[in-house]
């Protein structure tokens, strides 16, 4: 039997959020520990908790398992279980709304400031804006992200700043644009990002490098907006 | 955008590059004492203050100085940006974190002067 200890929280009912100790009978085998969630609701209807997919897809699942963010569908007992121990958790720093479920409005407003979409003023061409595929490569690694919010929500600089501070996922995003061939509003873009807080309040812990479940590394992305920052400056 | 009076200057990038600068001075001026110690494990007093009457020295430890205090607004700033705001606390959070600041200018001006005044004095 497998320990699980379990965020719960209903606004309505609770004065205020406990853990609940639970034990899931997993018959031995290696389960996602959205399996094991599914057999919970089985057991308790209240439960409550994101997810679409179930397989690493749409991040809806994305929570804090064992003290680390990552997504519930793809995340195996065997890569997080310690001792027979699961704790379950919502993502931290975000309010929330009952359970596992977290209300993502400000994770959301960043990502909206930083315009993710192409703009482009020249005239549109008959049928599309060609890229090379040099300039289309260097997308790769960028465009990937499903906006799962583990890491900007394991970022301390997130929950300290979460109105001020873009945030991992949200500066991907931006760099995305930003590298772009075919956006031309880089310059727009860099000018709202130019102060103390949107950009350089990243001191470069790295916690979304090591969350990400797609293996995506805002960092990275984040000190080349610096870079750009630092050349349309100099 | 997101503007702030109370940072260094206004602009993120300004903030950080002064940041990253400020830091190798230090470093360069920690490296150069550790080195002059490690030459003269058993330094006197009138070596010591041959050393720091050399006016190269001075202007070097005037910038070391400077940038401590520059070093230290950054960073402190970022501290206090961090934990006491609005958000966290309400508007006690940002009377703290003036007067906190102002009182960490103030703490920098005066070890500034009192070094100028040490140093040439
Ligand atoms: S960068 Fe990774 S962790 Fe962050 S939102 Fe995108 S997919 Fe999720
Ligand atoms: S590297 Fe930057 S964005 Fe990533 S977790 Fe650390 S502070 Fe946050
Ligand atoms: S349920 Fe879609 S990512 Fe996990």
């Amino acid at each position: 039997m497998l320990q699980v200890s379990i965020y719960r929280y209903n606004p309505d009912t609770d004065a205020e959020p406990y853990m609940q100790e639970v034990e899931v009978d997993t018959g031995g085998k290696d389960l996602m520990v959205l399996d094991v969630l599914e057999l919970l609701k089985g057991q308790d209807p209240t439960l409550a908790y994101r997810r679409s997919c179930r397989e690493g897809v749409c991040g809806s699942d994305g929570m804090n398992m064992n003290g680390k963010n990552g997504l519930a569908c793809i995340m195996p007992l065997s890569e997080t279980v310690k001792g027979n121990k699961l704790v379950l958790r919502p993502l931290p720093g975000l309010p929330v709304i009952r359970d596992l479920v977290v209300d993502m409005s400000m994770f959301y407003a960043q990502y909206e400031k930083v315009q993710p979409y192409l703009q482009n003023d020249t005239p549109a061409p008959a049928i599309e804006r060609l890229q090379s595929p040099e300039d289309r490569e260097k997308l790769d690694g960028l465009y990937e992200c499903i906006l799962c919010a583990c890491c900007s929500t394991s970022c301390p600089s997130f929950w300290w700043n979460p109105d001020r501070f873009i945030g991992p996922a949200g500066l991907l995003q931006s760099y995305r644009f930003l590298a772009d061939s075919r956006d031309t509003a880089t310059e727009e873009r860099l000018a709202r990002l130019d102060d103390p807080f949107s950009v350089f309040r990243c001191h470069g812990i790295q916690n979304c490098v090591n969350v990400c479940p797609k293996g995506l590394n805002p960092t990275k992305a984040i000190g080349h907006i610096r870079n750009m920052l630092l050349s349309r400056a100099t | 955008m997101v503007t702030a009076v109370t940072s260094m200057g206004r602009s993120g990038l300004y903030d950080w590059l002064m940041q990253r600068v400020t830091a190798v001075v230090l470093l360069a001026y920690t490296l150069c004492l550790g080195a002059f110690f490690v030459f003269n494990s058993d330094v006197t007093y009138l070596q010591w203050q041959e050393l720091m009457s050399r006016t190269p020295m001075k202007i070097f430890s005037l910038l070391a100085l400077i940038s401590l205090g520059i070093h230290a607004w950054v960073g402190l700033w970022s501290v206090f940006t961090d934990y006491l705001t609005e958000r966290l606390m309400g508007t006690k959070g940002n009377v703290m974190r003036l007067i906190l600041q102002v009182l960490c200018g103030l703490v920098m001006f005066v070890y500034l002067i009192w070094g100028i005044q040490i140093l040439w004095g």
